[in-house]
């Protein structure tokens, strides 16, 4: 293992004993829970007679589900409707913690962990959703698990696990002008493809990482897992701290500098052993856009999409022909051409109030193109009303796109928000598999939120360096 | 919970690299609130039109049906958390899976669920589609004490981490009953690890 790392300190803290097995027994110090993938864990605790054993190390909210137009209840879906009553009971059988729309809180999982001061850096944090891995960005060790493996998490806070090994992923130099977190996600999962990362842990870090805010932190932790890595991670600094400084759950009074004092010590040394380390340079990075079903079939945004003949592996030849078809886009046409019918801002890649911010400033003295369905979800209760105090939702809508209410929305349609048919989207969520966005015809295009506004605008996926941000008519 | 060490039964390849859990199960079946009707759902949406008539997919092919051993390429089953995929697969039939290398969350799934997914090399993936593609009656036997797979006249070399070979041949995959083994254990750990309140560390 990587000794020195911080993935390796944080697993050794919280490893319990061994198992038969030759597993770890690994203790779980925050569990995320939400109302897709936990049912029938609960259900297997009653079936077993099992309790919830720590419940104050339990919270749970709801997003997937959530329609973001109303939520009036009872939901117009009654699948949906009786998804919610299960979550409500059995968070109340179970004695967890449940932020639901009257407290105020409800959000995207991964939004709302961070944003009240529950994921602390040296954690170990589990949720049955792989994007877990967002929580990577405070310096814990944070991954998605299945429902049987939340059952386990319920009834004993432990998992049975074997750890991974750790990659440095270091990207030293100054990202240009118009490139985002989201592009550095893409990149790195383009360079090291959607499988580069099965059996790792990704450790991010290089001056990119360094100067980053906690919000991109997380966009780039998120979708460490679309690169195959279960787990990514930034080691935590003064950045980190300051985020979490008097947030709801953060340690208070003189636990804060304790706990800073601790949160330091988790950090990987500086003559760590990783198990690999790749470098990348900023100044190669570009405004990225995926045109493929896979997130690493992607260009920069002034390239052409690839040719599928000179492509030599010939599994990789044959995910590239499916995207073609898929897609129905052709071989050498530009990326920025590309015409769209949706576009969707939110998520837990990008749901977050600088995404928003982003996405205005874009937006703000311009109009949606003709034809577009253009709409903003904000990632949580609190990221909207933060955004509405700034007066985002007046640009957004003054500029023709739909302000709605928290929620995962399009990034996975198990809402009402879905695309139709074959539309195409311009999206800043985290897949463009096949079917993702709720139409088994439906096209997705990945992009920043920034990227987003600016497809909207024109119509068509756009460079956004040619907009200024202070709202140009020409497009 | 039984030990899984020998499975034994036919295969069905399903070709192709990066087939994730959106695939394997589409996101509105996971609006059930139990496991119990996803036998019905998987690769739904690569099987049926939207008018529900079949497509051309090794699942919907008679010589498949009542296979057990799925063959796939690789990263199957990347993307989503989603149990719900290896619970459409088991339910449908499926009892172990080999392939090139799997989505890591998904394999981990699979062993909770006492089902094997065990990875070979490219080639010997491609002669076992080939087999399972031109005799569809023909056995495969996954034998996780030899970590070979026989069929036909081949007997290919699979891997696996070995705690999750254990788990199956010691019939622990289930690991509920294990973990609560060592409660003492687990309450002096949550008294020395950071606690999401803030609480001071004893």
């Amino acid at each position: 293992m990587a000794a020195g790392t911080l993935y390796n300190k944080v697993w050794d803290s919280h490893a319990v004993t061994t198992l038969p097995t030759g597993q770890t027994q690994l203790f779980i110090g925050l569990h995320l829970v939400h109302e897709v993938t936990s049912p029938q864990a609960f259900d297997m605790l009653r079936e077993r007679g099992l309790r919830v054993v720590y419940p104050d190390r339990t919270f749970a909210t709801m997003d997937h589900i959530v329609p973001t137009k109303s939520q009036k209840r009872p939901f117009a879906d009654g699948e949906a409707e009786m998804m919610m009553k299960a979550i409500e009971r059995n968070t109340k059988d179970f004695g967890v913690s449940f932020f639901d729309f009257a407290s105020g809180r409800q959000g995207i999982v991964h939004i709302i962990g961070p944003e009240l001061g529950l994921t602390q850096p040296g954690m170990t944090i589990a949720c049955g959703d792989s994007h877990t891995s967002t929580h990577g960005a405070f310096g814990t060790l944070a991954f998605g698990i299945g429902t049987s493996q939340v059952r386990d998490v319920l009834a004993t806070q432990c998992l049975a696990m074997d750890p991974m090994k750790v990659r440095r992923v270091e990207i030293g130099g100054r990202l240009k002008p118009g490139v985002t977190p989201k592009d550095v996600a893409l990149f790195i999962i383009n360079r090291l493809g959607v499988k580069g990362g099965i059996g790792f842990a990704y450790e991010y870090a290089g001056q990119v990482f360094d100067e980053m805010s906690m919000e991109g932190r997380m966009t780039v932790c998120n979708m460490a897992i679309e690169g195959g890595a279960r787990v990514g991670y930034v080691n935590p600094d003064e950045t980190t701290f300051a985020f979490l400084k008097g947030r709801e759950h953060a340690p208070k009074g003189a636990d804060w500098e304790k706990a800073v004092t601790r949160w330091k010590t988790v950090a990987s040394e500086k003559d760590a052993a990783y198990d690999d380390i790749v470098k990348f340079d900023a100044g190669d990075i570009e405004p990225m856009v995926t045109w493929g079903v896979t997130p690493g079939q992607s260009v920069g945004i002034l390239q052409s999409l690839p040719d599928p003949e000179a492509i030599h592996d010939e599994g990789e030849k044959q995910s590239t022909l499916l995207a073609y078809r898929h897609m129905k886009l052709t071989p050498g046409q530009r990326a920025r051409d590309i015409r769209i019918d949706v576009a969707f801002v939110g998520s837990c890649t990008n749901g977050r109030l600088s995404d928003l911010r982003a996405a205005a400033a874009i937006a703000k003295g311009r109009r949606v193109a003709p034809g577009v369905q253009a709409f903003v979800v904000p990632g949580s209760m609190r990221v909207r009303r933060e955004a509405m105090a700034e007066g985002l939702d007046k640009v957004f809508t003054e500029a023709g796109f739909e302000w709605r209410e928290a929620g995962c929305s399009m990034c996975l349609a198990m809402n009402p928000d879905q695309l139709k048919g074959d539309q195409i989207s311009a999206s800043s969520s985290n897949r463009n598999f096949i079917g993702r966005q709720g139409s088994p015809t439906g096209r997705t295009l990945l992009m920043s939120p920034a990227m987003v506004a600016a497809a909207a605008i024109a119509g068509h996926v756009t460079d956004v360096r040619e907009f200024s941000s202070t709202g140009a008519s020409h497009v | 919970m039984s030990k899984v060490i020998q499975i034994k039964g036919r295969g069905v390849p399903v070709i192709g690299d990066d087939i994730d859990t959106d695939r394997i199960i589409p996101a509105r079946y996971l609006k059930e609130i139990t496991f119990s009707r996803m036998g019905q759902y998987p690769f739904y949406d690569e099987r049926f039109t939207a008018e529900g008539s079949m497509k051309d997919h090794p699942f919907n092919k008679p010589e498949y049906q009542g296979a057990s051993i799925l063959v796939a390429n690789s990263n199957f089953g990347c993307g989503s958390s989603r149990e719900h995929a290896p619970q459409a697969l088991v339910r449908w039939g499926i009892r172990a899976i080999v392939a090139e290398s799997f989505g890591e969350i998904f394999a981990g799934n699979c062993a909770m669920l006492g089902t094997p997914a065990v990875t070979a090399s490219k080639s010997d993936v491609a002669a076992l589609q080939a087999l399972a593609s031109e005799k569809p009656g023909a056995d495969f036997i996954i034998d996780l004490e030899a970590m070979v797979v026989r069929a036909g006249s081949m007997t290919v070399h699979v891997t696996m981490p070995g705690s999750r070979r254990n788990s199956l041949i010691q019939g622990t995959w289930d690991s509920t009953a294990l973990l609560l083994a060592n409660a003492a254990l687990v309450t002096a750990a949550a008294a020395r690890l950071p606690h999401p309140s803030g609480r001071p560390l004893a």
